[in-house]
């Protein structure tokens, strides 16, 4: 199965992007090489800025070139693009709904080696909360293409969480046609429901193998937008499964968990819920495998919590 | 437009703003007063069209300083932009005139600001969207002193001179006031003239930024490929003595007596 992480498949979006909208330009706070933007830089030298490490001036004036018409793609790692940058992106993109994308990568524990200050594990829980922000966070090579440009086509702000690691590209009945807002249902399953995105798909899809195994009917659905929240496909798994996992690389503060909470609630649906994910810490240095393990967030965790909770 | 005009046009811009704080009972006063002749310098030289606010190829205009909301506010309904009646709406529900400007909801914004610190680096997207795109627009940005001790500012102004936005023009309100007190008690600006050569401006101080013919000459002047500041010595409360150079007219409306009063002054 091929390889590739979801920041590569980013730069290389970009290229195709840029070849039909003239209107990309690309931004980065001299993390290019790391980000794949370079990808970019080097096919459209004069479409890529590169702001230095400033990244609160970088997203604003991403805001002032978007008042210009152009469509500015903002990338850095996403501690420091959405973290550092919060209120800068609160006020100067997100309340006057300006047309910048952010695609932030490194986010998540499997960053790896760089340890905690550079783990990303509140991004979504930020972003989440603006009025008018969208939230996408892919989970393979193919489904950040098509992100891309569904962001591209959107005239607002959006979040596109972007992954280090490499992790595998979707074939065959895996592969599913990308609708911004619209989860899609990888595997299906009566017995537990497991709802996640970008690098944590593939952990929930082996659990489920695993978890078939132990003669447990398991679905998993990719929720790759997590604002808005595709609700009624939520609901309709919940109710149909009854034992609802949410397995997510991010704090369970926040996170599409809590979203998927609200949800429940809200419609009425009541199931036994169990959120996997960075329980209210940090991160720190590891090999990524290393770190998912000790999070509990790699697939023989995520299929042992499902043992232990399903009812 | 003559300097009469334009005189007269920063005064009756005063009188809005001391009318538009009374009525609202809430606004900043000093720093509108004391940035007025910038924005009316700025307006008179810049290309726009108030019934077509959106139009593509329109110089831009930021005020960073977003608390001063009320002197632009003056500034684009007696541009007609919108009515001048509509100023008494000032912070008012559902209002288009919020606390701070809002490019969403007031016609002539150009940017929302408020928070201090972020409108230079809108207006460097602005002048380098102009670059990038090959057209002749040109961004004005005006931000006030105390925001100077924002570090993004100087992230802006370094990306400024990096880009060489020679089509940005930066105007320092530098009325040596804040909220707190003094720039120099609150947090020293220091050698802000060399500092802001340093940073690779082409560099007009303005013994009087008060003055519109200082104003509009230095907004007239070539920059020789850089970006052009106007670092611009002004008075807090301008044209209302019991507001000039006075701290404790930074953010409070004046009751009805104090408007009549301050009124009365700004007469023709």
């Amino acid at each position: 199965m091929e390889m590739k992480a979801t920041r590569r498949a980013y730069g290389e979006a970009l290229i195709e992007l840029a070849k039909c909208d003239p209107r990309v330009v690309v931004l980065d706070a001299d993390l290019a090489h790391a980000t794949f933007t370079t990808l970019f830089r080097d096919a459209f030298p004069e479409r890529h800025y590169n702001m230095g490490i400033a990244e609160a001036n970088m997203v604003d004036a991403a805001a002032g070139m978007s008042g210009t018409g152009l469509v500015p793609f903002c990338s850095t790692f996403a501690i420091f693009g959405t973290g550092r940058v919060y209120e800068q992106i609160r006020n100067c993109i997100a309340y006057p709904q300006l047309n910048v994308k952010l695609a932030m990568t490194h986010a998540g524990i499997s960053v790896g080696e760089d340890g905690g200050s550079h783990q990303s594990v509140e991004d979504i829980a930020l972003m989440r909360v603006i009025p008018n922000m969208t939230v996408i966070c892919p989970a393979d090579a193919n489904e950040t293409h098509d992100a891309v440009f569904a962001a591209a086509e959107l005239n607002g702000p959006v979040y596109i969480r972007l992954a280090r690691a490499e992790t595998p590209v979707f074939e065959d009945e895996l592969k599913k046609p990308f609708q911004l807002g619209r989860a899609n249902v990888l595997r299906e399953g009566k017995d537990a429901v497991i709802f996640s995105y970008g690098i944590m798909v593939n952990e929930s899809l082996k659990a489920a193998d695993m978890l078939a195994g132990n003669g447990v009917s398991a679905a998993v659905v990719n929720v790759h937008t997590i604002k808005p929240l595709d609700t009624a496909c939520v609901l309709e798994y919940a109710a149909q499964c009854r034992n609802v996992f949410v397995a997510e690389e991010h704090s369970v503060i926040g996170g599409l968990g809590e979203a998927i909470a609200a949800a429940l609630l809200e419609g009425g649906v009541h199931a036994r819920f169990t959120r996997i994910g960075v329980q209210d810490r940090f991160g720190q240095s590891g090999k990524p495998a290393e770190l998912l393990r000790e999070y509990g967030l790699d697939a023989a965790s995520i299929a042992d919590k499902v043992l232990s909770k399903i009812v | 437009m003559s300097t009469t005009y334009l005189n007269d046009l920063c005064k009756q811009i005063r009188r809005d703003i001391v009318n538009m704080i009374a009525s609202a009972s809430s606004g900043h006063p000093g720093g509108s007063l004391s940035c007025v002749e910038l924005i009316v310098g700025a307006f008179s030289q810049m290309n726009f069209d108030a019934q077509n606010p959106a139009w593509p190829e329109r110089d831009r205009f930021v005020l960073s300083k977003g608390h001063c909301a009320p002197a632009l506010y003056a500034a684009l309904a007696r541009y007609g932009f919108f009515p001048v009646e509509e100023l008494s709406t000032l912070r008012q529900l559902h209002s288009r005139l919020q606390g701070h400007p809002d490019c969403k909801k007031c016609p002539g914004i150009d940017a929302s600001t408020g928070s201090l610190g972020q409108g230079v680096s809108v207006a460097v997207g602005m002048a380098l969207g102009a670059k990038h795109q090959r057209k002749d627009f040109k961004v004005y940005v005006v931000t006030g002193d105390g925001e100077l001790q924002e570090g993004q500012v100087w992230e802006a102004f370094m990306a400024a001179s990096h880009y060489g936005l020679d089509n940005l023009t930066v105007m320092i309100d530098w009325n040596g006031l804040q909220i707190d007190g003094t720039n120099d008690q609150v947090m020293s600006l220091g050698a802000l003239p060399d500092k802001l050569r340093a940073f690779g401006f082409e560099l007009i101080e303005l013994s009087d930024g008060n003055d519109i013919e200082q104003v509009v000459a230095a907004i007239k002047a070539p920059c020789n490929g850089k970006p052009k500041c106007i670092l611009a010595h002004t008075t807090k409360g301008k044209g209302v003595s019991f507001m000039e150079n006075n701290v404790g007219w930074h953010g409070k409306a004046p009751d009805n007596e104090q408007r009549l009063k301050a009124l009365a002054e700004l007469e023709d």
